[in-house]
């Protein structure tokens, strides 16, 4: 075998390389052999081609991100910040609480299964890697319209695969996302979230310290699959003429994963590693370079030690595979033979690959010869960094001018029931289960509150009832019209959909969706996003503690929806004191928090009825949502509440269908007397919820609400046995019986895909 | 206080949920390793749900050749009450100690839902906290789940009163004859593919429903009946 050494880089500078082919552009080359005084080695160029890629570099928005550290709001609850696999939240009584989100879209579209099973893997990865036990995950998904043939090919695939991958390692599926717009319908978006939990003493941070200390590879062995994954098809966009790049999809084995992650947490409880980090993009070259750079600084690696699945594989393919359920560990010499016990205990494969140096240097042989001789820093931490140009579109003033204000609204009482029924079986306002009864909600044994609930909650702990909550958001729409608001408007719902359960909202991650960075309009869209998102995050007082960006999703050179999904976690001191969502209580008092504008930029209805797009969004206010925040969760501990949901897309009738349907109970509502119907019950604005309150509780809860400043507005009453959603307003009124509601709200998912 | 194992394979998932149910039902849950064949005294073992060593192959056909489940096979045959819940079903039809085999759900995707159930055999020493024609609901979750046999086979359960429960409500998974739970000819083993472990606490789950398949012991004595004096969990109680 012909292996490019060192030496003979040094003999051969002027050998052409493939840099180009490997997404580097010309002065990139020219710096990494600025930074080795030569050409790179083949395997050098693999590494510094996969590290300096948009998806493991950040290139294009590190420069942005920034904010999110510079914006952080005073917080004693954030143990790990930015920086690390995962932020680390406390929770209290000792527990600490780890999340992150991250994207799976351009695998998911090439092979929707093996994409979504993947991405799901990869986040849990990186929760373990912080030295917690998984506890839950939850997807935000995204697709082609409805209707669109790639649909079906794309969403049973992607559902699939998040189950798949999810059921079999034994966590539950407790909440996410389902929105269709035909703007995904050549590039799906996948964002899987992972929540872990640990004690605050048992926090692994991914560095190589200890000159001296082993390098461990354990978990499965290196495939060819995935090779090229990340820097192919994270950084170039789907081109028809292309050839065909299934096999950079990595495949997933849930099962080796499974098993990984009870070997992981046996040798975290033992003590047993210095650093850990899990292989994951751009597998081999990140997990090195990661761990040198963060740690003593060097490192020596035996490369023809890994174990491999496919013999033939060469050292760029070994360095640049993605195959899943793997790991790496640092160890020292004398907690190595305990380390590999636990390893043979579970049959997990381990081998010691190299040793930590403080040489500054990640060298590699192989048999013997030396083939990567660099500087870990420059790899892993010194990537290129962007400033990439920024333009506001030039349609944005007018779809912005062109708010929709004329289109025809119905006023009438049929008009508004057959509105009604015709929002709640829209794609993006219908039923999920379809999606969701394909995922183990159960399993654990801990989940106090799962989907269709507002937000996912888990009980952290059997003896004291802590748990926490979780929701994720977003709205392309919304973005679309003002990317600045629009991220806003993620993060309050989210924020707004835990606080609705009972809980404190804490902290967030997000997912950046977005097009080609290298598009001056999309870059537009991206920068005010993520500005929009630190004022709203430093506003709320709750830290971003990590995330993901991706860049590239568009078809030809039409970007997506720019699609900032954001997810919040909260912590709640006794998850028996939760709020549901559905109607329950035969009698109790149905009441509107919060105000009602007339807000239908970005609406559904706007979407549904009229297929239209402009405006602004719904004006966003974060004090107000730290209002109603404080309200829910005290009323959530005060025991002043039965009920609770929050208003987001479909309004005011869109909740009350749902809590009707969750509780199977009949509801009777007179609207706000003077108030518009049509806008009362399908305005989008933000900062509201619903609540029922038991009566015996009515003077306490109203007390609290005058005394805090928050609106509030009697709008009916539960109705247990009379299974019908009646309405009133004026002197008119309209009914539609639960069975009608449910079958306009269950069938649509179904009669698509079945 | 009955002793009762709870198997670890790898891959099993429902192992900490099957060991909660014990102890909440006021028994001491002995957590037993695949690899390891010593059954450490226990009165009744639980097979729980996973993807026992992924599944490969086919559900439960590995799990079959543990060194724990020799032990468990020579058990059960002496009479210890054994209940395999989901891939705990499927191992236990591989062993041969229950007849069958369950395949891929007839409509081809994993179905997770809150399954209404009567019980029909209240007889086993799993399901004597149950009345005959007893209505329960407890999750469902599975992708191979449809329990299929031959005619024969299906017809000798119905006449021996060995199917323990049936699907009521739409058949989730395309058993044949709605069966969700048999047992064994003695009745000691009861293979049932929902998930009892799963509605043990109000707050969690699907309501208490199940908690019942964990009450039945001190062990195996084949004298409680339907109309035993013993506590009855009843449909929807919770606790």
């Amino acid at each position: 075998m012909n292996v490019d050494t060192v030496e003979n880089a040094e003999r051969t500078p002027e050998q052409p390389q493939p840099f180009a082919e490997l997404g580097l552009a010309e002065d990139e080359y020219a710096r990494i052999r600025e930074i080795l005084g030569r050409r790179p080695t083949s395997s050098e160029l693999a590494i510094y081609s996969v590290m300096w890629s948009e998806h493991c570099s950040y290139k294009s928005s590190r420069l942005h991100l920034k904010q999110f550290g510079e914006k952080v709001p005073k917080t004693d609850t954030l143990l790990v910040g930015m920086g690390e696999n995962a932020g680390v939240v406390d929770a209290g009584d000792g527990w600490a609480v780890t999340f992150k989100i991250e994207s799976h879209n351009h695998p998911s579209y090439v092979e929707p299964y093996q994409g979504a099973a993947t991405g799901v893997g990869g986040i849990v990865r990186d929760i373990l890697t912080m030295g917690a036990r998984p506890v839950a995950v939850m997807d935000s998904l995204r697709f082609g319209g409805l209707d669109a043939p790639d649909t079906r090919r794309v969403l049973p695939g992607v559902v699939a695969g998040v189950g798949g991958y999810g059921n079999c390692l034994g966590l539950p599926n407790i909440g996410g996302e389902v929105y269709f717009d035909d703007s995904y319908l050549g590039n799906p978006l996948v964002n899987a979230l992972c929540v872990g939990v640990m004690r605050t003493d048992g926090i692994k941070l991914a560095k190589a310290d200890g000159p001296g200390n082993l390098v461990v590879l354990f978990g499965a062995r290196t495939g060819g699959d995935g090779i090229g994954g990340a820097s192919v098809l994270a950084s170039a966009t789907f081109d028809e003429t292309g050839p065909a790049k299934r096999p950079s999809v990595q495949v997933g084995d849930p099962f080796a994963e499974k098993v990984l992650i009870e070997c992981c947490l046996e040798i975290f409880a033992a003590d047993l590693v210095v650093g850990i980090q899990d292989l994951g993009a751009a597998g081999l070259s990140c997990a090195t370079t990661e761990l040198a750079a963060a740690g003593a600084g060097g490192m020596d690696v035996d490369l023809d030690r890994a174990p491999l699945r496919d013999a033939s594989l060469v050292p760029e393919e070994i360095l640049m595979s993605e195959s899943q359920e793997r790991m790496m560990a640092v160890v020292t010499p004398e907690n190595l033979d305990g380390f590999l016990a636990i390893c043979a205990k579970w049959d997990v494969l381990a081998t010691v690959i190299g040793t930590v140096t403080d040489s500054g240097r990640l060298r590699m042989r192989w048999h013997g010869e030396t083939i990567v001789d660099l500087p870990p820093r420059t790899a892993a931490l010194e990537g290129p960094l962007y400033r990439r140009p920024v333009e506001r579109p030039l349609d944005q003033d007018a779809l912005n001018e062109h708010d929709g204000h004329a289109l025809p609204r119905p006023r009438d009482a049929a008009g508004l029931r057959d509105t009604l029924l015709r929002l709640i079986a829209s794609a993006n306002l219908a039923d999920k289960s379809w999606v969701t009864d394909q995922y183990d909600r159960f399993v654990l044994g801990n989940t106090v509150l799962a989907q269709p609930e507002d937000a996912g909650m888990i009980r952290l702990d059997e003896s004291t009832n802590r748990g926490l909550a979780i929701s994720v958001d977003g709205n392309g729409r919304y973005t679309r019209l003002e990317p600045y608001v629009g991220a806003q408007l993620a993060l309050a719902e989210a924020y707004r959909n835990v606080a609705t359960t009972g809980a404190r909202p804490l902290a967030v991650t997000n997912c950046l969706n977005f097009g080609s960075p290298e598009d001056p309009a999309v870059m537009w869209q991206f920068t005010e996003a993520v500005r929009g998102l630190a004022d709203g995050c430093l506003a709320l007082g709750t830290p971003v503690t990590g995330g993901n960006v991706s860049f590239y999703n568009q078809t030809g050179t039409t970007p997506i929806l720019p699609t900032p999904v954001i997810g919040v976690l909260g912590v709640i001191d006794d998850v028996t004191r939760r709020t549901p969502q559905g109607f329950t209580t035969d009698g109790a008092l149905i009441y509107l928090l919060g105000d009602t504008r007339d807000e239908f930029g970005g609406s559904e209805w706007a979407h549904v009825v009229h297929g239209y797009l402009g405006g602004l969004p719904p004006a966003v206010d974060l004090e107000r949502e730290k209002l109603l925040a404080d309200v829910l969760i005290n009323c959530s501990r005060d025991g002043l509440i039965d009920s609770a949901h929050d208003l987001a897309e479909g309004g005011l009738a869109q909740a009350l269908v749902e809590s009707c349907l969750r509780g199977d109970s009949g509801a009777r509502v007179v609207l706000p007397e003077g108030a518009d119907a049509f806008v009362t019950l399908f305005s989008e604005s933000p900062g509201r919820a619903i609540v029922s309150v038991p009566r015996s509780e009515e003077v306490r809860f109203t007390d609290m609400c005058t005394a805090r400043g928050l609106p509030h507005v009697r709008i009916g009453v539960v109705d247990v046995l009379d299974a019908r959603l009646a309405v009133h307003f004026g002197s008119d009124a309209f009914d539609v019986p639960l069975r009608e509601l449910r079958r306009a709200w269950t069938s649509t998912l179904p009669a698509h895909f079945d | 206080m009955p002793r009762i194992g709870v198997v670890t394979f790898p891959g099993s998932l429902d192992d900490r949920d099957a060991a909660r149910a014990v102890r909440i039902a006021g028994a001491e849950a002995v957590p037993l390793w695949h690899a390891d064949p010593w059954l450490y005294e226990v009165d009744a073992v639980i097979l729980p749900g996973g993807f026992s060593y992924g599944d490969y192959l086919r559900c439960g056909a590995i799990a079959r050749f543990s060194p724990v489940m020799e032990s468990v096979i020579g058990a059960a045959r002496d009479g210890m009450p054994v209940l395999g819940i989901c891939n705990g079903f499927q191992v236990l039809c591989e062993s041969h100690l229950l007849p069958g085999a369950l395949v891929r759900n007839d409509h081809r995707k994993f179905i997770c839902k809150e399954q209404l159930l009567r019980i029909e055999n209240a007889h086993t020493p799993w399901t004597s906290n149950y009345r005959n024609g007893q209505e329960i609901v407890i999750p469902l979750k599975n992708g191979e789940g449809g329990f299929v046999a031959d005619q024969h086979t299906l017809d000798e359960l119905e006449a021996n009163g060995r199917v323990v429960a049936r699907y009521l409500d739409g058949n989730p998974n395309g058993s044949y004859r709605d069966i969700a739970g048999i047992c064994n000819e003695a009745g000691n083993v009861v293979g049932l593919m929902p998930h009892p472990e799963h509605a043990v606490e109000a707050l969690t789950g699907s309501g208490t429903d199940g908690l019942g398949f964990f009450l039945g012991f001190p062990p195996f004595s084949g004298a409680d009946g339907p109309d035993s004096s013993r506590s009855k969990v009843e449909s929807g109680a919770q606790a």
